[in-house]
């Protein structure tokens, strides 16, 4: 077999070379680092824009600048935050990365198809930024774009929502072209349940992607028709409803959230077995309640809304599911807890990040209950607990996964281990000053201090400088964190370096440009330690 | 803790606590299990796993309990909300008018405070509007809050059950001075409640040009009391002299009536030196002539 030394995927062997040999890429594996590449720079932007909040908060008052800058600065960095870097996040990354892989394909359906997602990416991120530079100044309106305030300010919200809604054609294409990988190209003798569950929670958020997402994408194109043509949908002043926006728009956000954090989940449930040497607890119970969790999230969203003005039906029914929506949550993180009984647990870095996701993810979720419940909501909605809520459930929850994934998948993506000692010390930095940053916010939310606030009452400073500090530990962390990883001096990674059982740690570190010589036959259920 | 100052507030805490109660035993219970079986499996000592098969009463079990819970959880916020949708039938009602950035209340008799007095232990209605963007009441020593849309009217109600003052606060973004946007709920005894309310003065009413003005939402950039907001104020503004730039070129010129037609059917053409080209859209077609005389006997009344 000595002819068949296959290059690895890291190796440019086709017509171009440097930086044209990656953008003009098909390979999945690529791709997957090119959405890294560019979301880690989104990150980074969007952190510092974060920082700069904690920093003008610090103190009641004006500090360092106005109220229209703030009201700028909350609004691109949720922007940035939500549609360039979870949105497309674990999917984008590890799921073109790892997943075709995992499933044993060379590739996924539509390489081509990848690429140009990637490159609508790009686009779309790029409108959307260049709000910050053109026309009358930054978007003024926070991400929701809520109208009418959105259909009147006369901030530069047409790029901002432009930008969305491209952003959302690479969201759709990415779910529609791992639909039919996964239907399509498995190894043989794979069967649905003998398929690994990071694939799986990639097939029930790709299903959210292509039904969901065209929804908001009509939404913000009626923003901009309402904006420039006149339109009246949803400003009272022209005939139009603006708890229909309200409406639409959650129809699709609402489930977006579950887009950000479904992979999340999936990641999770590769790295415990993994780092157990067991067989996943509940293999069927945690590839179902992914599904579940894809279609009861459809029908949740008016609980955006309690304080709207709806009726008491809808607002009871709509808390009744999303209280239902809840129980398939609480047994993933069940499975995972038994997932390490009587293993032989060996708490590496990945593993490390993947038991600060459980806490994380354990205080949003139960947090949320809170936002669930009728009575409470109506207190909370619209303060800083939601902001904590949503900050636990999004940066604990999907940016810990994150963070885990890439400790996990590092080797097999250059061929190079990394320190593991820096990696746990950057881990308790980012616990830490998650815990620190986001922590004090539930209580002065449900003090009652509204969200979105430039300035403050007194009572809430103690809150606001906890949280500065913690943002400032948190920041370490990120740079900590990026600095052992990105100075790539670790030894040579082996094929299995943590005694792995999926396909993707059956090839070589990095991976051959086809994956897979041979394609593997699968002749049992995954997750065997025997 | 905070206060609990109407007569919902009490129910809302209890689900609080129910919720939290729950969700910290939880928490602590389930971070435990964790972290003991990650220190007593761990691989030194335990370096042999021993495979666990699936168990299907244990997976039923473990989600009936949550069904369970999350179900009590659901009821307990239910039924210390319902009541609040129960509008009683003999209360007061005050409608709450907000925009940006301001609150006032008008009661019965039009009289219009910029500060919410309640007699103590009285059921209140509130009519919740808004004159531009959506806002939120919020009352976080009532447990209260409700979005004031426009185009619609919400209503809230409650009984104040202690005498006090407590903020109001707008709880849905709404442009640059959101978080500014606050006013004070007193709640007094039913007497001094009366001796206030007999000396609150009925609402002047509006003069046209003012009301053209709200309409159409110039007072989002321009105050009408002389705040700087993102554009010059109207108080005091006919017969100002104001340097302005015209194609590029600096000239001196006094608002009269040609120059605020000039501004508000043609804004860019003179723009106020410092301030941005192409924030203003044209009105054309949208505020009519007469109208816009009536915009200038207002401008001239208010020096």
């Amino acid at each position: 077999m000595a002819e068949t030394i296959a290059h690895s995927y890291l190796e440019n062997t086709g017509k171009y070379k440097g930086i044209l040999a990656w953008l003009t890429t098909t390979d999945h594996k690529r791709i997957g680092l090119m959405y890294m590449y560019a979301m880690m720079i989104f990150f980074i932007v969007g952190v510092l824009l974060g920082e700069l909040m904690r920093l003008e908060l610090f103190r009641p008052g004006q500090q360092f600048y106005n109220a229209q800058t703030y009201n700028g600065i909350f609004t691109i960095h949720g922007i940035i935050m939500i549609f360039t870097v979870v949105i497309p996040g674990l999917a984008a990354v590890f799921g073109n990365f790892s997943m075709p892989i995992m499933i044993g394909a060379h590739d996924v359906a539509f390489p081509r198809l990848n690429l140009f997602s990637w490159y609508l990416f790009i686009l779309g991120a790029a409108i959307a930024l260049s709000s910050q530079f053109l026309g009358n100044g930054p978007p003024d309106t926070g991400w929701t774009f809520y109208a009418p305030y959105s259909t009147q300010t006369h901030t530069n919200v047409v790029a901002a929502v432009f930008g969305a809604f491209v952003l959302g054609f690479s969201s759709i294409l990415t779910g529609l072209n791992f639909i039919v990988t996964i239907h399509r190209l498995r190894a043989p003798g794979m069967t649905f349940f003998r398929m690994p569950l990071f694939p799986w929670s990639l097939y029930a958020t790709a299903w959210i992607q292509v039904l969901a997402t065209p929804i908001v994408g009509i939404t913000l194109l009626m923003v901009i028709a309402e904006r420039w043509l006149r339109i009246g949908f949803f400003d009272p002043s022209l005939g139009g409803d603006p708890i229909l926006y309200q409406h639409l728009f959650w129809i699709y956000s609402h489930p977006a959230v579950y887009i950000m954090i479904l992979p999340a989940m999936g990641v999770i449930t590769e790295i415990i077995p993994t780092f157990a040497q067991r067989k996943v607890f509940g293999y069927k119970a945690i590839a179902l309640s992914s599904l579940a969790i894809a279609l009861v999230g459809y029908f949740v969203w008016a609980h955006h809304m309690y304080t709207s003005g709806m009726s008491i039906t809808a607002r009871w029914v709509f808390s009744l599911l999303t209280f239902l929506v809840a129980v398939p949550s609480a047994i993933k993180v069940f499975n995972w807890v038994t997932t390490m009984y009587k293993g032989s647990i060996s708490v590496k870095p990945p593993f490390l990040f993947a038991l600060g996701f459980i806490f994380l993810f354990m205080i949003g979720g139960l947090t949320g209950l809170s936002l669930g419940s009728l009575a409470t909501d109506i207190h909370v909605h619209d303060t800083a607990y939601v902001v904590a809520h949503f900050h636990y459930i999004i940066f604990g929850g999907v940016g810990f996964a994150f963070f885990a994934a890439l400790h996990y998948w590092y080797p097999k993506m250059y061929g190079r281990m990394y320190n593991f000692r820096r990696a746990n010390i950057a881990f308790g930095f980012l616990f830490v000053g998650f815990n620190l940053l986001y922590f004090p916010q539930f209580v002065i939310g449900i003090m009652g201090m509204p969200r979105r606030y430039f300035d403050y009452l007194p009572q809430f400073t103690l809150g606001q400088q906890i949280s500065g500090f913690g943002g400032l530990l948190l920041l370490i962390g990120i740079i900590l964190m990026i600095a052992n990883l990105a100075s790539k001096r670790g030894a040579k990674a082996p094929d299995n370096p943590w005694g792995g059982s999926t396909l993707e740690w059956t090839i070589p570190s990095p991976p051959p440009v086809e994956n897979f010589h041979e394609l593997p036959v699968i002749t049992g259920e995954p997750y065997n330690y025997e | 803790m905070l206060t609990e100052a109407s007569n919902f507030a009490e129910g809302v805490d209890l689900a609080f606590k129910v919720i939290f109660g729950i969700s910290l035993c939880f928490l602590v219970g389930i971070t435990t299990v964790m972290l003991w079986f990650v220190v007593k499996y761990r691989r030194s000592k335990h370096p042999k796993a021993e495979q666990i098969k699936d168990n299907t009463t244990l997976e039923v079990t473990w989600t009936l309990i949550p069904l369970a819970i999350a179900l009590l959880m659901f009821y307990y916020g239910y039924v210390a909300f319902r009541p609040q949708r129960d509008f009683p039938k003999d209360a007061m009602n005050v409608t709450v008018v907000s925009k940006m950035w301001s609150w006032s209340f008008v009661y019965p008799g039009d009289k219009e405070s910029d500060m919410l007095v309640l007699p103590v232990n009285k059921p209140v209605i509130l009519n919740l509007t808004s004159l531009d963007v959506i806002h939120s009441f919020y009352v976080p020593a009532f447990r209260q809050k409700e979005d004031c849309v426009p185009g619609k009217t919400n209503q809230m109600w409650f009984i104040p059950t202690m005498a006090g003052e407590y903020w109001v606060l707008c709880a849905e973004y709404c442009g640059m001075n959101h978080s500014y946007m606050e006013a004070k709920v007193k709640v007094v005894p039913q007497a001094e409640y009366d001796t206030w309310i007999n000396g609150l003065a009925r609402r002047a009413a509006e003069p046209e040009g003012l009301t053209i003005i709200k309409k159409n939402g110039c007072n989002g950039c321009h105050s009408i009391d002389g705040t700087k907001l993102v554009s010059t104020s109207f108080k005091g503004i006919y017969g100002k002299k104001s340097i302005v730039v015209t194609d590029g070129k600096e000239h001196s010129v006094t608002v009269d009536d040609a120059y605020i037609k000039t501004s508000i059917y043609d804004p860019d053409k003179d723009v106020v030196k410092g301030l941005p080209k192409g924030v203003m859209k044209s009105y054309k077609g949208l505020i009519s002539d007469s109208e816009t005389a009536k915009i200038i006997d207002y401008f001239k009344s208010i020096k």
